[in-house]
């Protein structure tokens, strides 16, 4: 049951998306970063993290859950050392993933022609 | 009628080439999709892969309007000496492709610009230039390269950017018409040039809805300069208007008292087969120089088409114009055969 709701709720995610680029007209990087900034704004709600709990990857593995992990990072930071932390804590917990895209960027690029 | 023969201006659009201006010869170069299209049989160098050997797209696209006009010289038995001028025109910032591959050529240049009109563009002032006696032969060329169009006009072409199905797929390819007086070889007998039209269509993935009244505009324009109707041609063909442009010039034409069905057809939808996963259909300047130096060129001269009408339809946007929220201007430029000796 659990891989049927994941499926569900990512999916849903990803018509959203859809819904955005198809009728909403807007371009890829306005829908990606549309979806970003939602998680965001869900996490703050405290809506973000009920959904992981009940969806599991289909809320994790979207774009979404980007913006709820940077939301998360700067506010544990910013809780130990105050406003400062904001800025260093944004990405702390989403460091794993950006440093492996450059990472596998870089790989992709040495065996590809990276200027298409 | 033998009054306006003796004209070469019809009206302020249209011009009437008095003199026996032909297509002596013509060529075609193109890429690996187009050669498994329908029309493959047609065309003189087919590019097993779309970097034509070369480093670069752009250097891509260079060789293969370097390649349409070897193979061009070649048919004609002539050499670049014997050739006054080339125009020629492309879809890349500041025509590159034309320019780089002129020097190559090392004939005289006129560089032109109108998108994807450019093709009948450069043939109608070609035909201008050596019916007034300014140039003995002229070759009328132009290019496009679906990578090297995707990466000016629309995303990265390693982004793999969604397109929605009225999208069209940028034709890769290069087309070239030797024009000069008498010999052999369908004769070009009028041109309409179009007018700027903006019916403020904004979407640059729906071109063929913003083109379609230019189109509608230029037919109507040749019919009522000429005298002609669409009947009098076995074949009328828009540049590159593909599936949604297509049916709304039929519409708009025939409420205008143009019944245009039987005889019309676009070149964006000839090139590919429907299963080629092209979108809409076929765009660029090469869609409709690829189709009518290969082609219509090949019917006229074997008698299996006697009268031809080629539309060039042109999308006048830039990647910043559109990104900031101009509408797409649109042109046409028709130009009118006869086969036969």
């Amino acid at each position: 049951m659990e891989y049927v709701i994941a499926f569900a709720v990512g999916g849903l995610i990803c018509v959203i998306g859809q819904l955005l680029l198809d009728v909403g007209k807007l371009t890829p990087a306005h829908v990606m970063s549309t979806l970003v900034v939602s998680g965001v704004v869900l996490d703050f709600l405290g809506v973000y993290d009920k959904l992981i709990d009940f969806a599991g990857a289909g809320a994790t593995v979207p774009i979404t859950s980007f913006g709820h992990s940077l939301y998360h990072g700067a506010i544990s930071e910013a809780q130990r050392h105050g406003l400062i932390g904001v800025a260093t804590g944004i990405f702390e917990v989403t460091s794993a993933g950006i440093s492996a895209a450059i990472a596998f960027g870089f790989l992709a690029s040495l065996v590809f022609k990276p200027k298409g | 009628m033998d009054s306006m023969k003796q004209s070469a201006r019809i009206s302020r659009q249209t011009w009437h080439f008095a003199e026996d201006v032909r297509v002596q010869a013509s060529a075609v170069a193109v890429g690996p999709k187009e050669g498994e299209g329908p029309l493959a049989s047609f065309f003189d160098k087919i590019h097993a892969d779309a970097y034509a050997g070369q480093q670069t797209w752009e250097e891509a696209e260079r060789k293969l309007m370097e390649d349409a006009v070897n193979h061009l010289l070649q048919k004609a038995s002539i050499t670049e000496q014997d050739v006054d001028v080339i125009l020629a025109g492309d879809l890349l910032n500041q025509n590159i492709t034309t320019n780089f591959t002129a020097e190559k050529l090392a004939i005289p240049l006129m560089g032109m610009y109108g998108a994807c009109s450019t093709s009948m563009l450069t043939l109608a002032t070609a035909a201008a230039l050596v019916n007034a006696g300014y140039a003995d032969k002229a070759i009328a060329s132009c290019s496009s390269h679906n990578a090297t169009a995707e990466r000016q006009y629309r995303y990265p072409t390693e982004y793999g950017g969604q397109k929605p199905p009225s999208a069209q797929w940028t034709v890769t390819g290069a087309g070239a018409g030797l024009v000069g007086i008498g010999g052999k070889g369908p004769r070009i007998t009028y041109a309409t040039i179009g007018k700027v039209t903006d019916m403020g269509i904004k979407d640059p993935f729906d071109m063929g809805t913003a083109m379609a009244p230019a189109a509608v505009s230029t037919l109507q324009s040749h019919f009522q300069d000429t005298g002609r109707t669409p009947q009098d041609y076995d074949l009328i063909v828009t540049g590159d208007l593909a599936a949604v442009g297509f049916p709304i010039v039929k519409e708009l034409m025939l409420t205008q008292g143009y019944e245009m069905e039987e005889m019309y057809n676009d070149c964006g939808l000839m090139i590919y087969n429907p299963e080629q996963e092209v979108f809409a259909g076929g765009s660029g300047c090469a869609s409709s120089a690829v189709v009518t130096y290969s082609y219509i060129m090949d019917q006229l001269n074997r008698g299996l088409l006697k009268s031809v009408l080629v539309c060039a339809t042109g999308a006048l946007l830039s990647p910043i114009s559109y990104q900031q929220g101009n509408s797409i201007p649109c042109i046409a430029h028709a130009v009118a055969f006869e086969g036969g000796a």
